[in-house]
């Protein structure tokens, strides 16, 4: 009280914080009341804007979203729900300025009843621009995010509680909200559960073999390759680094092309001497050791070149002290160098797991996810995203490739949180 | 002597499974070569080492008037370099801000990009299609490189913020002692160290559209407007093997430059990699 006096806020006596807030309810409000009257007038000029604007477009959009269309002649449900989840995006932001606007008029009478002198245009637009500098950066670039990225997700996770399929698809119909079906019917109609089952687990063997088979090449390689005897290990390097610095995407047809049953190199060339013909594309198995086999080939480099990276940086002084110790060569790999490269690595390796789990480029381009499997609508080597990928691109079912991207957003955002907050980056940070 | 053998045995061994390796390594991309020089179209008459080697093929790309191939590839170029330039303005400046500056909401925002890199731009294909439907920037090469910058902002951003991370704060406090504004500290001091892994993520960037066929396919539609990729993949799609020879040409020609400045960039990425990314 006493401050307040001395600075003499004025005849309203000492501002009031609650009133303040109060105020600005209607945004500005509070600010003039607070005696920063360029900055209310501004908010309150904005407020007005944005209301007049974009208020009637956002309740409209919500609208839609609720609704999601009355006359199929007039209304897209698509568009209904696109508008509805980019209103609902907007609604939340503008939300969340609302809060920030009530909670500056609340502070700036606190400051005020507590002494503190208003500060001046010229330096409110310093310390804002002090203050603000991350927000001026982050705050655009995740208006694009949440379009490009964010929106997209929010799409999928509402057409999975959507009637949209082939059979009922707008402009003709209308959409409607299903609640749970989809994922009721994937879980209890048995052919939608046996191609989840049988997908699943494929995709799950798919990203340990091939990954871990990857990462056990690599750092043989790695380990070998670093041997103080080796000599030309640049030029030794530089071809090991070839399928990493080739496109996958033409290495990957190329290999579609080695391994065809008919007229493929792998056949005609190699295995024709020994009398042999394995059906690489035709039979689940065969089609799958390929698809690992390719994937090793494609995906070793990578790792390579990191635990290179790493070896390099390994102190000597560990392992001279092995040597004094006595240590057996495979003691030294088992206990300085393996810690080290994987320590150093982890979060990289992590991604390379989650990276698999959604390769969709080499099971597209090597076989489509074939060969067919009958009465399953997936093939044997489609993992999930090649398999919703048909759903969407091929059956048009959308609503259970969405109900499916679902639980594959949860399984690859549970694996990779829990594992990310076990790694080192993390505790540093102090998280 | 008992050592002396053992050890030239083992660096024997070691050189052996290297030549195996390389063997494997080599023999696909060898076969693409041959394939490219093999004369007519099909891979049933293909021969790896062709009877009289052609380069036909090659010169069809660029000759015949049904070719658009080198009409591809300034359009990828176009791509691929507003792709580079837009990423890693965009990335350098947030992952400044992610590193350097303490603020409310700084955690969450890392979370939120972490999060982010895990889902693929694949899982909202179609509502990015509706979305660029809806802002009429479908079959634009704007719209392709939007997707393509910002879908990849989350993992660029964390690479680099890894990086900026190793470089001590006493640099860019100092200089702020000495008067320096944020963006001298951003440009003058930390962008020039940070160049190697800068050049990691203007090579990624440039790189992706080279090699992604998919989102072109869904965003881009008139023929004239196909990047490499997409234009490539049509290509032979249809009748797989009729067209494989022209489209093994197609791709080396693709993958001989981007294979060159890759291994000339070698050491940076070594470095760009190890140094940042592990400390991510």
């Amino acid at each position: 009280m006493q401050n307040a006096l001395q600075t003499g806020p004025g005849p309203g006596g000492a501002p009031s914080p609650k009133r303040a807030a109060w105020l600005s309810v209607v945004p500005g409000l509070g600010q003039l009341y607070n005696r920063r009257y360029i900055k209310g007038s501004i908010l309150l000029l904005l407020a007005l804007s944005l209301a007049a604007s974009l208020g009637a477009w956002t309740v409209q959009g919500l609208q839609g979203l609720v609704t999601l269309g009355e006359d199929p002649n007039v209304d897209d449900s698509r568009t209904l729900l696109t508008e509805g989840i980019l209103a609902l995006l907007l609604g939340l932001a503008l939300l969340a300025a609302y809060g920030l606007n009530i909670r500056d008029a609340w502070r700036d009478a606190v400051r005020r009843r507590e002494g503190e002198r208003i500060p001046s245009m010229r330096q409110a637009f310093h310390d804002s621009y002090d203050k603000g500098f991350p927000y001026f950066v982050v705050v655009p670039s995740f208006i694009l995010l949440a379009m490009v990225v964010i929106f997209p997700l929010l799409f999928m996770v509402a057409l999975a509680f959507t009637n949209y399929s082939l059979y009922n698809s707008p402009p003709a119909k209308l959409l409607d909200w299903v609640g749970w079906a989809n994922f009721k019917e994937l879980f209890v109609n048995p052919l939608w559960t046996q191609s989840l089952l049988s997908v699943l687990s494929w995709t799950v063997f798919w990203t340990l073999v091939a990954t871990t088979l990857q990462i056990a090449l690599a750092m043989l390689l790695a380990v070998l390759v670093n041997d103080s005897r080796i000599r030309f290990k640049k030029a030794i390097r530089t071809v090991l680094i070839l399928p990493w610095a080739v496109p996958s995407f033409m290495t990957v047809l190329v290999f579609a092309a080695m391994f065809n049953d008919t007229f493929g190199a792998i056949n005609t060339q190699l295995l024709a001497p020994f009398g042999v013909q394995i059906p690489w594309l035709t039979d689940a198995g065969w089609a799958r050791t390929a698809i690992i086999l390719i994937q090793v080939w494609l995906g070793f480099p990578y790792v390579f070149t990191l635990f290179t990276g790493v070896l390099q940086s390994i102190s000597k002084d560990w392992y001279e002290a092995a040597d004094v110790d006595g240590g057996s060569r495979w003691q030294k790999f088992r206990f300085i160098t393996l810690p080290h490269v994987l320590f150093a690595t982890a979060p990289l390796l992590i991604m390379q797991y989650s990276f698999n789990f959604n390769n969709f480029n080499i099971i597209f381009l090597f076989n489509k996810g074939g060969p067919p499997v009958p009465g399953q609508s997936a093939g044997a080597t489609d993992i999930l995203i090649s398999w919703v990928y048909n759903l969407t691109f091929t059956d048009n079912n959308y609503k259970m490739a969405a109900a499916i991207s679902i639980i594959m957003g949860v399984v690859v955002a549970a694996f990779a949180l829990y594992q990310f907050r076990r790694t080192r980056s993390f505790r540093e940070e102090g998280y | 002597m008992g050592r002396t053998l053992r050890s030239r045995l083992e660096v024997s061994g070691i050189y052996l499974i290297v030549l195996v390796l390389f063997a494997v390594i080599l023999y696909p991309l060898l076969w693409a070569v041959s394939i490219s020089l093999n004369p007519g179209s099909t891979l049933f008459s293909a021969k790896l080492i062709p009877d009289n080697l052609t380069l036909d093929h090659y010169r069809w790309l660029f000759a015949d008037p049904l070719s658009e191939y080198g009409l591809w590839y300034k359009n990828t170029l176009i791509v691929a370099s507003f792709n580079a330039l837009i990423s890693v303005s965009l990335v350098s400046m947030l992952a400044f801000v992610f590193s350097r500056f303490r603020f409310a909401g700084r955690k969450h925002g890392i979370y939120t990009f972490l999060l982010l890199q895990m889902f693929p731009v694949l899982m909202g294909m179609v509502a990015i299609y509706l979305l660029l439907n809806l802002v009429n920037l479908l079959d634009t090469f704007a719209g392709l490189i939007l997707i393509y910058s910002i879908g990849g902002l989350p993992m660029n951003v964390f690479l680099v913020k890894g990086y900026l991370d190793t470089i001590p704060r006493d640099l860019d406090e100092s200089a702020t002692m000495d008067g320096a504004g944020h963006l001298t500290v951003f440009f003058r001091i930390l962008m020039p160290l940070a160049r190697p892994i800068l050049a990691v993520v203007a090579l990624f960037t440039f790189m992706a559209p080279f090699m992604d066929f998919l989102t072109p396919r869904i965003i881009l539609r008139s023929p004239e407007k196909y990047t490499l990729a997409l234009g490539l993949y049509n290509f032979i799609n249809d009748k797989f093997s009729n067209n494989f020879t022209i489209f093994a040409a197609g791709t080396i020609l693709i993958a001989v430059p981007i294979a060159t400045v890759f291994l000339l960039l070698q050491r940076f990425l070594i470095s760009g990699l190890a140094d940042g990314a592990t400390k991510g």
